[in-house]
């Protein structure tokens, strides 16, 4: 068949290698002053109506810190997006591709993805890259001498879980009232629905009461036998710890089988808009959890709105911002660069490599006076981090949707540490021996 | 008869013991079971909905569209989307007109230059076709989550409360939808019986070079039944969406289709609604009654028995059964 | 006129029946074995390592597994990456439960449990064939994913799962180069091995099942046999796909690792690269590999960087497009423009 003539062959063939070679002449940086932030994305599929509001208020956050302030210290900051889908597999492509990039490597990984964070913490160890897990993540990687390159800034899932039981139990008047009630956790099929468990069973054996365990399969979009189960059992309160499509699903659910929605709590990442409105009135009376920032506009939006958005360099639509999940976005890229410029105190106004950047984030002291001054008055809560203790004080409060926004309560919540602690220690121990992971003498190295 | 068939009564035999049994053995209250039993049959309207799409266009030119569950995302994304900017019928009559222009597209591009080929490369070309309308819909309509508002109200009603305790929750929203799928059917059946256009496509059905011998235009008439299944798609995309929400997992969950044509028979409209039926029921029981049962006997991580019930009994029947409850028997058995 | 067989004469059986008759071949075959086990790892980055040689290399794998199945038999499957999750738990659990087991005694155990799941699964071909079958392995697919994501004991009660970097005989794998050096290893021997079967008294079972399975049976050819060894012997280089790209490639993984999508791409691979030739399963997984690479870095050369979002959903339109235009233009793929290539070489420079 005289499919292709020679030259048509001749030509694809040179434009292969022309492809290969340009492949390879993307490996040559040019060394400059820069500090490059790899971007984790997804903004398509199952999740992307929760992923692209947080991708959006990083991506902007590190945009203003170039154009308002020309940088760290002048050193610009230049990004990189890499779509992940929340798939694990692609998130590994886009580490890899990523962690090389810039002068001196990545700065660190917020992958957006317990899963994701799962396969690159094995890789860390090697790679001496950070991976900063803002409110998900490894619920042991709280331990910076075993985890040494994990950052669960602001909380993990154990002290999430640990919160809403408290927060039950306050409304039954007493953690001991919570004896024969019956908690659902309808989860997400997944390490990101799977990790409160454990916390979770430990509160059930203490306290009494029936863990019901429903585990929903990615999509999430499927949950008609989930609630019909739900409506059966009758538990006393559901907690919600889904992602995505599925979040707004499960609201539905609840109205369409009529599940009051005031006995419903959501982890932080089950309490944004997207998860809501499409529920319409359904959802008036969700709770859920809000750490670091809540819904709302301060003085960092305004400086955005003018750096950026009136520049014409905004990276979502201008009424997101402000939303649960943009600010969000806006905390993590936050943190990260204002370990960059405390490690920059300590090695000076250059670009720095994970392993320098990593020590920035051990010595984190984000207190309210540096809040005020970087705008975030209101829209953030306290960090500081040691090497034993890779998150700092978790601390949240509950909100709820009462149709049109979220209320928060007043009345801040915090993890039992005597309870987490231990069992924070006992995992962290297990990890390291079945990797073979030498722990960091903490109190050698510069704290 | 029996003699020759014990394999498919056998299975009959099975799923109709297992959904007596948790009635049977006071294992849930009959209240209960009742709304268990509604939500599989709303579930496998849904179902037959989508599959059938598949029958239609499989009855009428042998043709397996793997893309039939992407068709109703993107009729549903078109009717949400416009509907942002124009009244709801509008936006279902301009949704029509896309999807008749999709048709005759893959028609042209695709089939016609794959007409001899063997089955296989035909599900290959709509699997393309698949991920190809994947992209595209998302590009022009975008990947959030969007609403179809049919103005039904989505709280419970309860009913009959004197004669079980507590009453039964249904569901308007699943009421209409049952009764949108009836009416379908009905039109359906009306146009292949009554209209020429109709007999015409039975024609094809049952043999193109005799259909075609005696004067019916082929391209045209394909053209037709990816239109007819495009409006298929259409409604149950708007009924889907309206229920959901209109985003991108619809057509994974569309997938659920496949066992649903198997179980009914390849070439059955009929065969879609009742295995549909099967299925729908057949997974929430199971899911409801048989996972807790799982999960505690094997020390499971949880239920999910309705990802795979509906194709492992699609596979039993395959064994049994292959041309399915209402199908033709042409299957080459090997 | 540089590729021809001419003036070469075969003194012996053995040296007739040789793997490539034909010295051009066999030089060419030297010269990309020398390239890939001593240029490469000179001249090529770590990052061409990870993103593109050793995904690259076990997607080949798989795709060799899937094209003995659905391209030498027939036998369609659309849910093969089932089976590369049972060759990869597999693999983990022999090196959890029993830890003194060389790896490569791991790699064929658990290629060996993905034969036989596939064996089990491959039973309703028995009776039905063609889109049925299809229908059939995606129960496969499905129940397969159930089962990992369900019974704690396959993943040790852990949400996800992540084994030790793999050692053998005191050589520790954890560099790219050497996952590289290591999977090209494997690779090659069972390349070797799939060309000698389909060489064989199997490998023409198998295509004459697929060509015309009555006439097969009249001749006596037991389809039973025939069908399926085609399943345990594709299952068997999933599995070892699978295990491979758990331990080397992800290095961590979940159920959901090993989905649908999987599966439909190594369809899709061996549909664009070739059914029915070992050559298109390396095509086709070279094609898969680089597509999404190439579609994320030529628009950022140009200078017209692309939004992630528009650059996932236009590889997917991508993708679709290409699986119609191979299946009309040339549905023997690539390999087949690859023989015509070679063909034209008989005569080129000259005219005809």
């Amino acid at each position: 068949m005289k499919l292709m003539s020679n030259s048509a062959m001749l030509s694809a063939a040179l434009a292969v290698s022309g492809a290969a070679a340009l492949l390879g002449a993307a490996q040559v940086q040019a060394q400059a002053k820069e500090q490059f932030f790899p971007v984790l994305s997804y903004r398509t599929g199952a999740y992307a109506p929760n992923g692209i509001p947080f991708a959006n208020g990083y991506v902007d956050y590190l945009k203003l810190i170039d154009a308002r302030d020309g940088g760290i210290n002048g050193v610009k900051i230049t990004f990189e997006e890499c779509e992940t889908g929340y798939a694990t597999d692609r998130g590994v492509e886009c580490y890899e591709r990523l962690k090389g990039k810039g002068p001196t490597g990545a700065t660190a990984f917020h992958p957006l993805s317990t899963g994701i964070t799962f396969a690159l913490t094995d890789k860390s160890f090697t790679d001496h890259i950070p991976i900063v897990t803002t409110g998900y993540g490894r619920a042991d990687s709280v331990d910076g001498a075993v985890f040494g390159w994990n950052f669960p800034l602001g909380g993990t899932y154990w002290d999430a879980a640990d919160m809403l039981v408290q927060e039950v139990g306050k409304k039954e008047g007493g953690l001991d009232k919570l004896k024969g009630k019956k908690i659902a956790l309808v989860y997400h099929d997944s390490p990101y629905g799977k990790e409160p468990i454990a916390l979770l069973e430990e509160r059930a054996k203490m306290h009494g009461f029936q863990l019901l365990l429903l585990p929903v399969t990615h999509p999430g979009v499927e949950q008609k036998a989930t609630w019909l189960q739900i409506r059966q059992q009758r538990p006393d309160y559901v907690f919600l710890w889904g992602w995505g499509v599925m979040n707004s699903t499960a609201i539905k659910e609840a109205v369409a089988t009529g599940y009051p929605r005031e006995k419903m709590y959501g982890v932080w990442w089950s309490g944004a808009e997207p998860d809501v409105v499409p529920a319409g009135d359904g959802a008036k009376g969700y709770n859920a959890l809000v750490f670091l920032a809540p819904a709302g506009m301060g003085q960092v939006h305004k400086d955005i709105i003018k750096y950026v958005y009136d520049k014409g360099q905004g990276t979502g639509k201008k009424e997101e911002i402000g939303e649960v999940l943009y600010n969000r976005g806006l905390a993590a890229a936050m943190v990260t660069v204002e370990a960059v410029r405390k490690a920059q105190v300590n090695y000076g106004k250059k670009p720095l490599t994970g392993m320098q950047v990593r020590w920035g984030l051990e010595n984190l002291s984000i207190d309210e006076a540096m809040i005020k001054k970087l705008g975030f008055e209101g829209f953030m809560t306290p960090i500081s981090t040691s090497c034993v203790n890779h998150a700092g004080e978790a601390q949240a409060q509950i909100e709820t949707w009462d149709g049109k926004k979220w209320q928060v309560h007043p009345g801040v919540l915090h993890a039992d540490n005597s309870i987490i602690k231990p069992m924070i220690r006992t995992s962290a121990e297990k990890y390291a021996t079945e990797k073979k992971i030498t722990k960091r003498d903490c109190g050698k190295e510069s704290g | 008869m029996l003699k020759k068939n014990w394999p498919v009564a056998l299975l009959g035999v099975a799923l109709l013991v297992g959904l007596a049994l948790p009635l049977a053995t006071g294992a849930s209250a009959p209240g209960f079971y009742i709304e268990v039993l509604l939500g599989g049959l709303m579930t496998g309207v849904l179902y037959s909905l989508v599959a059938m799409g598949f029958a239609l266009i499989f009855k009428a030119s042998g043709v397996f569209n793997f893309a039939q569950g992407t068709m109703v995302l993107f009729a549903a994304l078109a009717v949400a989307r416009m509907a942002e900017r124009m009244p709801l019928w509008a936006a279902i009559l301009l949704a029509m007109a896309i999807m008749v222009v999709l048709a005759f597209l893959i028609e042209r591009i695709v089939l016609r230059p794959l007409v001899n080929q063997e089955g296989v490369a035909l599900l290959m070309a709509t699997l393309g076709v698949t991920y190809f309308l994947d992209g595209f819909g998302q590009i022009v309509w975008g990947s959030d989550v969007y609403e179809i508002n049919l103005g039904i109200a989505k709280e419970p009603v309860m009913i009959l409360q004197n004669v079980f305790e507590g009453g039964i929750l249904v569901n308007k929203e699943d009421f209409v939808a049952a009764l949108i799928a009836t009416m379908l059917v009905v039109a359906l059946a009306i146009f292949f019986q009554k209209t020429p256009t109709g007999r015409a496509l039975r024609a094809v059905a049952d043999d193109h070079q005799a259909a075609q011998s005696i004067g019916i235009p082929l391209n045209r008439i394909w053209v037709i039944v990816w239109s007819v299944a495009g409006f298929v798609a259409l409604v149950a995309g708007v009924i889907w969406g309206s229920k959901l929400g209109v985003q991108f997992s619809l057509s994974q969950v569309a997938l659920k289709a496949l066992p649903v044509v198997i179980l009914g028979g390849f070439t059955s409209v009929t065969g879609s609604i009742v295995g549909g039926l099967i299925i729908g029921v057949g997974e929430k029981m199971s899911e409801v009654f048989l996972g807790p049962i799982l999960v505690k006997t094997f020390d499971l991580a949880g239920g999910g028995i309705e990802n795979w019930f509906a194709y492992v009994l699609a596979l039993l029947f395959l064994l049994v059964r292959p041309e399915g409850l209402f199908g033709e028997k042409l299957i080459d058995r090997v | 006129m540089f590729y021809r067989e001419n003036g070469q004469f075969k003194s012996s059986y053995a040296s007739d029946l040789q793997m490539l008759p034909i010295l051009q071949d066999r030089l060419f075959m030297a010269g990309l074995l020398a390239v890939a086990f001593v240029a490469v790892p000179l001249f090529v980055s770590d990052y061409l390592f990870l993103a593109i040689l050793i995904p690259f290399l076990i997607l080949a794998l798989a795709a060799i597994g899937l094209n003995l199945l659905v391209g030498y038999c027939g036998q369609i499957s659309i849910g093969h990456a089932a089976f590369m999750a049972v060759g990869a738990y597999s693999a983990y659990n022999l090196v959890l439960r029993i830890p003194q087991l060389n790896f490569l005694v791991v790699l064929a155990l658990s290629g060996l449990i993905a034969a036989v799941v596939g064996l089990m699964f491959g039973l309703p071909s028995l009776r039905i064939k063609g889109l049925y079958l299809a229908v059939a392995t995606l129960a496969a697919q499905f129940f397969i994913d159930w089962l990992f994501a369900r019974v704690k004991w396959f993943t040790n009660y852990a949400p996800s799962v992540s084994p030790a970097p793999i050692e053998i005989f005191g050589w520790k794998i954890d560099s790219p180069l050497d996952k590289y050096l290591f999977v090209l290893c494997v690779l090659t021997v069972f390349t070797l091995l799939a060309r000698n079967l389909v060489r064989g008294r199997i490998g023409r079972e198998w295509m004459a099942i697929r060509d015309m399975d009555v006439a097969a049976e009249v001749i006596g050819i037991r389809p039973v046999y025939a069908k399926l060894t085609a399943f345990a012997v594709s299952s068997f280089y999933v599995g070892v796909a699978g295990a491979l790209w758990g331990f080397v490639q992800l290095g961590a993984w979940e159920p959901l690792a090993f989905d649908l999508n999987l599966s439909l791409n190594l369809l899709f691979m061996i549909i664009i690269g070739g059914m029915g030739s070992l050559l298109g399963s390396y095509f086709g997984a070279a094609f898969i590999v680089t597509l999404p690479i190439l579609l994320n870095q030529i628009p950022r050369m140009l200078g017209v960087p692309i939004p992630t979002a528009l650059n996932a959903h236009l590889e997917s339109m991508i993708f679709g497009a290409l699986i119609i235009f191979f299946l009309i233009v040339e549905p023997q793929g690539l390999a087949r423009l690859w023989a015509i290539g070679k063909e034209k070489l008989r005569l080129w420079p000259f005219p005809h």
